[in-house]
């Protein structure tokens, strides 16, 4: 069993000093869990230490592959308004390229 | 606040006039009833001193990626080298990189007086990135002051290491006193091995905060309280942390406006919460103001800003730029102390003047006794200032990208703030988008009456006056505060300040 990191990971290293079993390693392009060493923290803490702090809902998943955190637990950011935030950089993009252009 | 109290009587403007540099009573800036000892302190750190932050630099390094709470106006996601706001950065370094960068920008701006550790997450969730930067930088750079900024979660448990450190400044985002409302600002805090959700997280939060302000103050340690005002959430809650901030030891408050963008990803700029209007923001600080000394001059820059409060030269000073400078500090130190010197000696200077200018606040406040006025008809008047830096009026109203917003009333000329603009003119290609830019500008300067600049050109003339701004450049290369105080003096002699509604009533 372990826990891993996916490309969503936003190299913040809050995760790696926590590790009891050093299993996480800065690597290119993201932080990963070496799946020899990780033991989800099972005999250590209550909570899988990597998943309590990471800020990044669906960075870290499970060993079925599921996420830890689910998209709006940690910053209250619903898929909606996550659709919507992505409207938003869109047409900020759109904007730039428009002045850019004009 | 102490300011120039110009209807009070003449004496005080008299004994202004012997004062040291930096222990003047009529200082205009905020630190001016401070202690000598701190005033020692914070004299030519541009992030404490009003005056200082027209002269000093500071920079940021991004060694502390990771944080341990969540903010709700903070996206995680950071990295955009167009966005200019806390918490945002381009590359983050490592503790030896950022030594390294610091010294270029010491050796390359002698102005830069100050390093701050800031982020882009809470660089006390970062300690041992955070400390050995500081460690090093400690040996090899001793002219430099350090400080840091944190949340307050750990606070506590950091105390120890950063007096070791010879951290004499600490500035600590409080954002409430109550868990209630710190349940609105914060989803959850990582503590003690878990991360807990909401009101219980928000109550350990707030508990460390306050805890590590008394321990820091207990140890003479500088502490400024930065609080982001969060309109609905906790505008009128600050008022209190004011109170409480201060009562602990805390020597100086800085109510800054929440920053919400949808495009920037955060929860308050996804939710539409508003921003504070400037008049809110100044108000609030107001209010404050009457339990403890507020500070108005910040720009919440990124967490890797470069330069002059206002400026970002951070570009020049990349990792692949840095690379390939090689730098004596031991030579460029003597340099830095030249600077440094050569700076305090103008503000020395620019102080003997102020005591020469009181006469023209003496003359005012003659006039105006004999007005038969009672000492507050005269209504106060908002001016906007371009400045690069010096305490001049030195920009161009088309270069600058942002305005210093001064106060004039009868009771004397107060800094209030500054607001961001795109500059109107920046030349060449970008010249198309003029009219869209003055837009802008002249929307950020409402409620100012007076606009001062070193030049100010035709086309943007009539808009402005249109807008009730007047454009003034006859005051170029002077500094701010005396040409504020004689354009305030030149519309009193024209009748241009009775109480707006009594000049409604006229033409009514």
């Amino acid at each position: 069993m372990a826990l891993e990191i996916i490309e969503s990971c936003v190299n913040c290293y809050a995760c790696e000093p926590l590790c009891p079993n050093d299993a996480i390693y800065q690597a290119s392009p993201h932080f990963l869990i070496d799946p020899d060493k990780c033991t989800e923290c099972l005999g250590d803490f209550d909570d899988a230490q990597c998943a309590s702090i990471c800020p990044i809902e669906g960075a870290i998943l499970d060993e079925t592959g599921v996420a830890l955190n689910l998209p709006g637990s940690l910053t209250g950011i619903s898929t909606e308004m996550l659709a919507k935030y992505q409207a938003a950089v869109e047409a900020t993009y759109q904007a730039a390229l428009a002045a850019k252009t004009a | 606040m102490d300011l120039p109290v110009l209807n009070s009587n003449q004496e005080s403007a008299a004994t202004s006039g012997g004062c040291a540099a930096h222990s003047c009573g009529s200082t205009d800036d905020q630190l001016g009833h401070l202690p000598e000892h701190i005033r020692a302190k914070v004299h030519n750190h541009p992030c404490y001193s009003e005056q200082a932050h027209h002269y000093f630099a500071r920079m940021h390094v991004a060694v502390a990626p990771a944080c341990n709470i969540q903010c709700h106006y903070c996206n995680r996601k950071y990295d955009c080298s167009n966005e200019s706001r806390p918490g945002v950065v381009s590359e983050v370094l490592t503790p030896d990189q950022a030594v390294k960068k610091v010294m270029a920008v010491a050796a390359n701006i002698p102005q830069m007086t100050v390093l701050g550790i800031a982020g882009p997450g809470d660089p006390l969730a970062n300690p041992e990135r955070t400390f050995a930067t500081f460690r090093e930088l400690t040996e090899k750079a001793p002219d430099i002051k350090l400080c840091v900024s944190t949340n307050g979660l750990a606070l506590p448990e950091s105390v120890e290491e950063l007096s070791k450190a010879n951290i004499d400044h600490v500035t600590i985002t409080i954002n409430c006193v109550d868990p209630d409302i710190g349940a609105k600002i914060y989803p959850w805090v990582f503590w003690k091995n878990k991360r807990i959700m909401g009101r219980e997280g928000a109550a350990i939060l707030i508990e460390q905060q306050q805890k590590g302000l008394e321990m820091l103050t207990a140890r003479g340690i500088l502490v400024k309280v930065n609080s982001v005002m969060i309109p609905g959430v906790n505008d009128e809650h600050l008022v209190e942390v004011s109170k409480v901030v201060k009562a602990k030891g805390a020597f100086l408050h800085n109510v800054m406006p929440l920053i919400a963008e949808p495009e920037h990803g955060t929860f308050y700029g996804l939710m539409g919460q508003p921003s504070p209007s400037h008049d809110e923001l100044q108000k609030l600080q107001d209010a404050c103001a009457g339990d403890m000394n507020m500070m108005r001059h910040c720009r919440q820059c990124r967490a890797d800003a470069v330069g002059l409060l206002g400026e970002d030269r951070g570009q020049e000073f990349t990792l692949d730029k840095i690379e390939d400078m090689e730098i004596d500090y031991a030579v460029a130190m003597v340099k830095r102390a030249e600077v440094h010197a050569q700076i305090a000696k103008e503000l020395e200077e620019k102080d003997k003047a102020k005591a020469a200018s009181a006469e023209i606040k003496a003359k005012l406040v003659a006039i105006e006794g004999a007005s038969r006025l009672t000492p507050h008809a005269l209504r106060p008047v908002l001016m906007a200032v371009a400045t690069k830096g010096g305490g001049v009026i030195n920009q161009h109203f088309g270069h600058a990208s942002e305005f210093l917003i001064y106060e004039a009333s009868p009771s004397g000329v107060r800094f209030i703030g500054h607001r961001k603009t795109m500059p109107y003119c920046e030349g060449g290609a970008t010249c198309g988008d003029g009219e869209s830019a003055l837009d802008v500008t002249i929307r950020e300067l409402a409620g100012c009456e007076v606009v001062l600049c070193s030049k100010v050109g035709y086309e943007p003339w009539q808009p402005l006056e249109a807008a009730g701004i007047q454009p003034n450049g006859e005051h170029a290369m002077e500094p701010i505060e005396d040409a504020v105080l004689a354009v305030y003096e030149e519309m009193r002699a024209a009748g241009k300040l009775a109480p707006k509604s009594a000049t409604a009533q006229k033409v009514a």
